[in-house]
């Protein structure tokens, strides 16, 4: 807090706030300290007089206002070489908080724990499904790496590779991974073609249009029945591919279009023709249209593949969270939730790191 | 081309570029849309050639069509090859951004090269000379979005200098360009010239820069596009940003000024 009084602008206190208007002393950290007196007094006073259980999120609502406004204040003041720290206090501050808050509202007994099991449970529940192996569908979530060496001593590279199979995070990894490239390799393909050349564009736009909108899950029982082993990989990877393969189609085919037509004049005039056009002009050109289908696919990827796991599969992160359901365990339902969130999370960031390795001119 | 024996019987040597009778019909919903209306031009070697006209009189259209990026509806263009049958007969700068973002300021310049197979050890190092000759060797590797606009365009130029044409085709090259930029890069442009005495067909809305830049202003009337006056320049060269404050320059200035003036408004007018 200091810090903040050392740096204090002068032109901020001048800013009356209502609040801060009636207090004796003036400036930021004055009107911090009285938002933080009325949070305090606020919810206090209704604890007090029995208001704050049957209103708890009416006072959770006035509370976030509160805070919303204190740090605004603390915004106003922060000088521009920590204005990042303050940033990243916020994106980062405010969602573990909310986690607290989640916390002492279920222990509380406000909430009923069975449907929302507290933060705590759940990091237990995750550490549990992490070390645990399940006997009876035979599986663990990331497949004990802490086992490779005995393993490999005992079975050589098969041992390794038993637990690799066990893990239901690289089963979700993997359908997640191959279908991708399956399908995105080829509709980003389908999709420069239809981009350059308007007959193909005119004869499929209206039949990938209506596909595109199809429900992937729909088809999931026809891709079923298109493969020997209905409950194989094959039809879960081929349901991932598909609906990987419209987007990025539809997709491409738009960034394509969207080219300025003087970049292509440029590239024909020095002598671009056919291949070398499309690798020096199109492609670069309709790269970043490409990434954000490519950043959509994944989202619809990971949905795709979590409902077909609910659905039909002896493995992953799906069938994980859908087997607790079964079993009525909420705390390691959440705990599927949160592996498919960082799943989530991690692969947008090799999407990211991949984007910025092939597109070396858009930092 | 001197040693062709029909060279010496002709009292002018063949123009490079060679206009005849050239019209270009859009085909609308409306009706055909005359854009250029039987327009003829002849350039002779190392002749620079500026055409002003009003928005919608064509010039662009025109430049396309040299360019061979459009065709034409009738009529015929050519554009007379030189000795070196490798080299390539025109390359355009654009107006701003047609300098590609995904390639370096390196790449760039080296691309028509590249096109045409140029090895790369080769490639780079007329790219680089030509770099050095506009002072933009040091950003030899930077991106386009990390360089001025000033030195995009720049960039455009040298890329297809180095491409070393038959024809250099500029459509409008400083016109994006703020004032005093714009004033460094026709000076440099006038340096550059000088050097090495390209066929230029120029197409700008300045008729300053028209005057300063060019042997010759050629004038086109709108709606449709076609020519309606050709005006030698006789200042001598070499001409520096300072001919344009000289009595000769204001003299032309006025006497093509009057012509155009009468042609934008008319444009103006049938616009509205």
């Amino acid at each position: 807090m200091s810090e903040i009084i050392d740096h204090a602008p002068g032109a901020a206190t001048e800013k009356p706030t209502p609040k801060a208007a009636p207090a004796k002393i003036s400036g930021p950290p004055a009107t911090i300290l009285l938002l933080a007196a009325t949070f305090l007094a606020g919810n206090g006073l209704l604890y007090f007089i029995g208001l704050w259980r049957p209103f708890w999120w009416l006072a959770l609502l006035g509370d976030f206002v509160l805070i919303v406004m204190a740090a605004e204040q603390v915004g106003r003041s922060v000088p521009p070489a920590r204005r990042k720290l303050y940033e990243r206090t916020l994106a980062f501050g405010f969602p573990l908080l909310a986690l607290v808050a989640w916390q002492l509202i279920v222990d509380a007994g406000i909430l009923n724990p069975l449907w929302f099991p507290q933060p705590t449970r759940i990091a237990k529940a995750l550490w549990e499904v992490t070390v645990n192996y399940d006997r009876f569908s035979e599986t663990s979530l990331i497949g004990r790496p802490w086992l490779i060496p005995a393993r490999f001593q005992a079975e050589g590279w098969a041992g390794v590779w038993s637990l690799f199979a066990e893990s239901h995070v690289w089963a979700t990894l993997g359908r997640v991974a191959v279908g991708f490239v399956i399908g995105a390799i080829p509709g980003i393909l389908l999709g420069v073609v239809m981009g350059i050349n308007r007959t193909v564009r005119l004869m499929l736009d209206t039949t990938l249009s209506a596909i595109y909108v199809l429900p992937k899950i729909a088809i999931f029982p026809i891709v079923m029945l298109m493969f020997a082993d209905p409950f194989g990989e094959g039809p879960k990877i081929a349901v991932v591919a598909l609906s990987v393969f419209f987007l990025m189609a539809i997709n491409t085919m738009a960034g394509v279009r969207d080219i300025d037509p003087v970049f292509l004049m440029a590239g024909r005039n020095y002598g671009a023709r056919g291949v070398s056009l499309l690798r020096h002009v199109i492609i670069p050109a309709a790269m970043p249209v490409i990434f954000a289908g490519l950043r959509l696919a994944l989202g619809t990827a990971l949905i795709v593949i979590i409902s077909v796991e609910f659905l039909r599969a002896k493995q992953g992160v799906g069938f994980m969270t859908f087997y607790y359901w079964e079993v009525l365990n909420p705390e390691k339902m959440y705990a599927g939730l949160v592996v498919v969130m960082m799943l989530g999370v991690l692969l947008t960031y090799g999407l990211q790191a991949l984007q910025r390795r092939l597109m070396p001119w858009e930092r | 081309m001197a040693d062709h024996g029909v060279g010496i019987s002709r009292p002018k040597p063949a123009p490079k570029i060679e206009t005849r009778n050239v019209c270009k019909i859009y085909d609308t919903v409306s009706g055909p849309t005359t854009v250029v209306d039987d327009f003829s031009l002849d350039v002779a070697d190392g002749e620079f050639v500026c055409i002003v006209g009003p928005s919608g009189c064509g010039k662009s259209t025109y430049l396309r069509m040299l360019a061979g990026l459009d065709t034409h509806s009738s009529g015929s263009i050519y554009i007379r090859p030189g000795d070196d049958p490798t080299k390539p007969l025109n390359s355009v700068v654009f107006q701003e951004y047609a300098v590609f973002p995904w390639k370096t300021v390196i790449e760039n310049v080296a691309f028509g090269l590249q096109m045409r197979g140029v090895g790369k050890a080769e490639r780079l190092q007329v790219a680089d000379h030509w770099l050095e000759r506009v002072g933009l060797r040091k950003f030899a590797h930077y991106y386009p979005s990390e360089i001025s606009g000033g030195m995009k365009q720049r960039v455009s130029i040298i890329r297809a200098l180095a491409n070393d044409p038959e024809v250099l085709l500029m459509d409008e090259p400083l016109g994006a360009l703020d004032a005093q930029t714009r004033i460094v890069l026709q000076a440099e442009l006038l340096r550059i010239w000088q050097e090495t005495r390209k066929t230029v067909v120029f197409i700008t809305h300045s008729l300053d820069e028209a005057i300063l830049l060019g042997d010759r202003v050629v004038l086109m009337a709108a709606h449709p596009g076609r020519l309606l006056a050709s005006f030698p320049i006789d200042i001598a060269r070499p001409r520096t940003v300072e001919t344009m404050n000289t009595p000769q320059f204001a003299e032309l200035r006025g006497a093509i000024w009057s012509q155009l003036s009468r042609e934008v408004t008319r444009a103006m007018e049938m616009q509205a």
